[in-house]
């Protein structure tokens, strides 16, 4: 059998970081991807998606965004370039086409078997994702068959979508922005919100997420956060990398015309129900965007560049009509679609190892499992609330491979 | 300048905390059965008793046995020995949205003067008399309405009241469906 020191599951931003610095380390390692290069972002994204984050905050290690728009949010296609070319400058040793079927803890370490053969190996970085399936409410199964139902993976535009109105589930980016790119297409938009994390594009005319890096809000260490928990399973800011920088959030689409609905807390008889307890997620929404406005204020003046932005600004309250619909009969043909984005989860039914919990989540601490020899990188807030971007990963990579080193070293 | 730990609410934080640690590692503890039993008088009129239920892994009893009276007012043709059913809601949501009011200022360190809450439900009785089936039975919509009095910003108090709301139990009964079975012993 083929024997490796490491072997890094996943050649998307993070296994190919991880790589990088084991081959700094001149640590022997193969990195094996059951599709390309940046696989989820080539096949499970729609069409118009592009990063939330601005391009001059695109960067790995020692590879940086060179073009002409570092305002600008990268496309899909762009996203796939910057990665490619990633993995061929760090000449990452990525086997593509090679899908992991199951990993096993051995007496020395581990055993990888893939639909391309097997390999024993010390150490394993899972690198495969926060997001791999969508999570869809049981309730999905009391639709009727007559309203046609998509998750985020299914969709790619709003042309093969029936015409008719849609239900989109969920507020965060994804919701926000199929919501509104559905509404354009001229289909009556329906919107059922949660919980969910409203922030301006631009506060001050700096882009938020300028603010979130220099402010050091992202700065902040995965086991000082109150609620960590919490903190990794939040959903995604209501934010879209649109090259107009607007901000999309509830108030944004209620002008477009979407109609706002409060969770979708059951089907019945054929009936969407929706809870009565909307004005109060938003409320706690505009609440905590205006303490993280604060948070930026209080940083621009303590670190003296009050002066060189422009001055604070408060956004209006999101409002909530007089009444909303409780209820939504799916069998009057009013509804032709539903669209769950109602998150995503990542997909570990191919690891033979302890390590998961309850909820389909790895047990981990800051990307270090309970299990010898064994990592993940990229998963949201793996060790800084930076992680759950692109950019967080360098940081990240480096510290799980200097521990993955150091227990290599001990063990010699 | 209140510290936190010389604020006082009443509120044993530090218990409920630790309950909260306790039940993650056993969730079959936090299973809770509440009940009350109901015995009709005459007319509207009934009388409700609430004295024993079940949590914890095993059965528990109130201090004393409470005792409710319901009826309807005379306006209704009833003799009005106390108050309607549907006005129990509201003293439910009230009380327990008040009394997480006091919990998050106690967890937050602000100290409370005095809460008080107004609580008002529109309700169109045409559907419980059946004189229009496009009218709901229950409440079209409930207004609450707080007065605080606190060492805290208007912000801080608003966020005391939205986070009372999250985690209220009434609130999520009364603003998210649940399932009744209603059977003959």
């Amino acid at each position: 059998m083929e024997n490796t020191t490491t072997v890094v599951i996943g050649a998307g931003h993070a296994g190919l970081a991880a790589s990088h610095f084991l081959t700094a380390r001149g640590l022997d390692h193969v990195v094996l991807e059951r599709g390309e290069v940046a696989n989820s972002w080539r096949t499970e994204r729609w069409d118009s998606l592009r990063l939330l984050t601005p391009n001059w905050q695109s960067r790995l290690p020692g590879h940086h965004y060179g073009g002409q728009d570092p305002d600008g949010y990268m496309t899909m296609g762009e996203v796939v370039e910057f990665i490619d070319r990633f993995a061929a400058r760090t000449r990452a040793p990525v086997r593509t086409g090679t899908t992991v079927t199951s990993l096993r803890r051995t007496d020395d370490g581990y055993h990888v078997t893939t639909d391309r053969g097997e390999l024993a190996c010390r150490t394993v970085v899972i690198a495969s994702g926060a997001c791999n399936l969508p999570a869809v409410p049981k309730l999905a199964g009391a639709v009727p068959g007559t309203v046609e139902q998509l998750t985020p993976f299914d969709y790619r535009g709003p042309e093969a979508l029936p015409d008719g109105g849609v239900l989109v589930v969920g507020a965060s980016a994804t919701g926000v922005q199929l919501a509104a790119e559905l509404h354009r297409s001229g289909r009556p938009v329906t919107l059922s919100t949660g919980e969910h994390v409203r922030m301006p594009r631009t506060y001050r005319a700096r882009d938020v997420l300028w603010w979130m890096d220099a402010a050091g809000v992202w700065d902040q260490r995965y086991d000082e956060l109150p609620d960590l928990t919490r903190a990794r399973r939040l959903g995604s800011p209501q934010l879209a990398g649109t090259p107009d920088r607007t901000s999309l959030d509830i108030n944004a689409l209620t002008d477009m015309g979407v109609e706002l609905v409060g969770r979708a807390a059951t089907v019945r008889d054929g009936e969407v129900l929706f809870s009565g307890g909307l004005r109060n997620v938003v409320a706690l929404a505009d609440l905590k965007m205006d303490r993280l406005l604060n948070t930026f204020d209080e940083w621009a003046v303590v670190s003296g560049i009050d002066g060189d932005v422009k001055p604070p600004e408060r956004f209006e309250a999101t409002r909530v009509p007089e009444r909303t619909r409780l209820r939504l009969d799916l069998r009057g043909g009013e509804i032709r679609t539903i669209v769950w984005a109602t998150g995503f989860r990542p997909d570990y039914t191919w690891l033979d190892v302890p390590v998961v919990d309850g909820k389909g989540h790895l047990n981990h601490d800051g990307g270090v499992l309970d299990s010898p020899g064994l990592y993940a990188l990229g998963l949201p807030v793996l060790r800084r609330r930076r992680s759950t971007f692109i950019h967080g990963i360098e940081d990240d990579a480096r510290d799980v491979v200097d521990h993955l080193s150091g227990y290599l070293a001990a063990g010699r | 300048m209140t510290t936190i730990d010389s604020i006082d609410n009443g509120v044993n934080v530090q218990a409920l905390l630790d309950a909260r640690e306790a039940l993650k590692a056993s969730p079959e503890a936090a299973q809770f059965t509440w009940r009350s039993t109901t015995r009709w008088e005459n007319g509207v009129h009934t009388t409700s008793t609430v004295k024993d239920f079940a949590g914890l892994g095993a059965e528990q009893t109130h201090k004393a046995e409470a005792t409710f009276t319901a009826d309807h007012p005379e306006v209704f043709a009833a003799e009005d020995h106390g108050i309607t059913p549907i006005e129990y809601l509201l003293v439910g949501l009230g009380s327990c949205l008040t009394a997480g009011v006091a919990s998050v200022a106690q967890n937050r360190g602000i100290q409370l003067r005095s809460v008080e809450a107004t609580i008002e439900g529109a309700h169109d009785i045409r559907g419980i008399l059946g004189a229009d089936s496009d009218v709901r039975n229950g409440y079209n919509g409930i207004k609450v309405t707080f007065a605080i009095d606190a060492d805290a910003s208007k912000e801080d108090i608003e966020a005391l009241v939205a986070q009372s709301q999250k985690r209220s139990a009434v609130f999520d009964a009364l603003t998210n469906p649940t399932d009744v079975t209603v059977e003959v012993s």
